[in-house]
This record gives C-alpha cells, sequence and structure tokens, in this order.
C-alpha cells in the first residue's frame, strides 16, 4: 500500500518526510512494546503506535521501517522528528485509535506479519 | 577493507531518552562501508538491544564495534549488578524490569533472545556485582 493512501485512509497529518509519500509499505505491526517490535517484525513493515519516546523511532531505524504512524493523536516531539527525518522515515499522526486504526488498513489490504508457526 | 576498524561508545547510563545513539550512528557508518542491508541489519538491531539493557539494567558502559573482513563483532561492557542466572536470562519472557520501563516500551524478555536469534555467535559473561560482557559476532 502506498503511504499517500495510508494518509488518506487515516485521516492523517503528515509530520515529516512528506517527499517519501509515494513509498510503499508491505506489511503493518501496531504495538506499543518495542521489545515485541524488535523481536517479531520480518518484513519492512509500517509501525503504528501510541507510545512517544525517541525509542520508537530508533526501533523503527534498526528495523529498516520506513513509515511511523502515531495513533489516537499522539504527538512526536521535534527531537524525535528530526531523528524520523535523518532516516528517511515518514512520520503520520491521526486522532484514530489503533484499534480502528488497524482495522481500516487491515479490511483496506494491508496486512500484518505472517504469524509464527506454532 | 584490509585492515580492521574499531568504533567506540560511552553508553550513559542515566538517560534513557539517549539509549540507541551507538547503534544508529555505527548503522550510519556500516551503511557508508558499502556492507549490505540484511547484515547491517541483524548488527543494529542487536546491539541496540545490548544498548538499551546496559541502559534500564546496567546504568551504561561501553559499547564497541569491530568490522573485520569477515565479520562484525560487537562488544558491551557494564559494570551494572551483573546476571545472577544467564540461562535463565536467556529465556524469551524473563524479565527483571520494573513497570516503568515497561511503560516506556521495554521490559518484555525479549532482547536477550533476539539478540542470539540476530547474531551468528553470541558470549555473556557476568559477575554479580561486577558487571556484564556480552561479545556478540554476525558473520560478512
Ligand atoms: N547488561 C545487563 N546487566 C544486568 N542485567 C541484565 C543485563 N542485560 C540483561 N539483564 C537481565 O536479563 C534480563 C533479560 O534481558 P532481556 O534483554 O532479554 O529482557 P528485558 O531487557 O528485561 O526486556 P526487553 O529486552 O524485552 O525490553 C533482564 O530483565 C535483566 O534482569
Ligand atoms: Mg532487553
Amino acid at each position: 500500500m502506498k503511504i499517500s493512501t495510508m494518509r488518506d485512509l487515516l485521516d492523517a497529518k503528515v509530520l515529516c518526510c512528506e517527499d517519501k509519500l509515494g513509498n510503499h509499505v508491505y506489511s503493518a505491526f501496531g504495538c506499543d512494546l518495542m521489545s515485541d517490535v524488535l523481536a517479531f517484525v520480518d518484513n519492512q513493515a509500517v509501525l503504528l503506535s501510541g507510545l512517544v519516546n525517541p525509542q520508537v523511532i530508533r526501533t523503527a531505524v534498526m528495523m529498516d521501517m520506513n513509515c511511523i504512524v502515531f495513533v489516537r493523536s499522539k504527538v512526536p516531539t521535534a527531537e524525535m522528528l528530526e531523528l524520523a527525518k535523518e532516516s528517511g522515515i515518514v512520520v503520520l499522526c491521526t486522532d484514530k485509535t489503533m484499534y480502528n486504526s488497524c482495522g481500516i488498513l487491515y479490511s483496506n489490504g494491508l496486512t500484518g506479519e505472517r504469524e509464527a508457526k506454532k | 577493507m584490509s585492515e580492521e576498524l574499531i568504533f567506540r561508545f560511552n553508553v550513559d547510563g542515566d538517560d534513557f531518552t539517549s539509549a540507541g545513539q551507538a547503534s544508529v550512528q555505527v548503522k550510519k557508518n556500516l551503511r557508508q562501508l558499502g556492507i549490505d542491508a540484511e547484515t547491517i541489519r541483524r548488527v543494529s538491531v542487536a546491539m541496540y538491544e545490548g544498548e538499551i539493557n546496559m541502559v534500564i539494567h546496567a546504568g551504561g558502559g561501553v559499547a564497541e564495534v569491530r568490522v573485520t573482513d569477515e565479520y562484525i563483532e560487537i562488544v558491551l561492557d557494564d559494570h551494572g549488578p551483573g546476571i545472577k542466572n544467564i540461562e535463565e536470562a536467556m529465556k524469551a519472557g524473563f524479565s527483571t524490569a520494573p513497570d516503568t520501563i515497561r511503560s516506556l516500551g521495554f521490559g518484555a524478555g525479549m532482547g536477550l533472545p533476539n539478540m542470539k536469534r540476530y547474531t551468528d555467535e553470541m558470549h555473556i559473561t557476568s559477575t554479580v556485582g561486577v558487571g556484564t560482557k556480552i561479545v556478540m559476532r554476525v558473520n560478512i
């Protein structure tokens, strides 16, 4: 899914790297626990998070993610946006909740990480 | 690249906000060296987990990354409380992190097993009351 399509579906504001809205994301992961993002994401996914601290950006940098969506109107700090910009990560911000944001993206064809086999 | 390169960082233990800076820098340096993206990702995730651990469990320490023709080695050295039972600490889900750390997005007990998964070799030596040293290698 194109990042610009995500922006439209989530009615989101673009907080940085507007020039990269044409890039694609191939799966998504919604989580406030960075430990889980680092342990369970394999594809270069978009990260949806309600947690606001610089570790959210650094986690995305480490995982080569190209887009972060902050849900339920969480606003990242200038320092965080600076970090994201350095790594070319598009940052979106939506009023919608985590559950609704994930539901909207999923029902429009953006699925999650493949579940690990038990 | 014929000689080996060493990057060295002091990891500040008082500031959770800046934790991970060394890993971000290493990622940049490795990119400049033209190392492939998958290797860089493995090195940076493993180092980042270890760097966060040094900050939240050990009050900071020193991180060193050695790049040779064959492998990238990450050495994390701290003078924190040490790990009592390494085998137990390596289990997914084992964590002594307090709730304050959990509210910051960490403390699920996934870091050490993840470091193992992302690297080709990992050795932990730790003495309670003295500190912990972790050496990891990712083959190029
Ligand atoms: N450098 C260290 N010094 C002292 N204890 C450590 C150190 N690194 C890890 N530990 C101990 O090992 C446990 C497991 O570490 P691990 O990284 O797997 O999980 P965590 O840091 O608690 O949570 P997560 O990594 O998921 O955020 C920690 O809770 C802590 O008790
Ligand atoms: Mg950890």
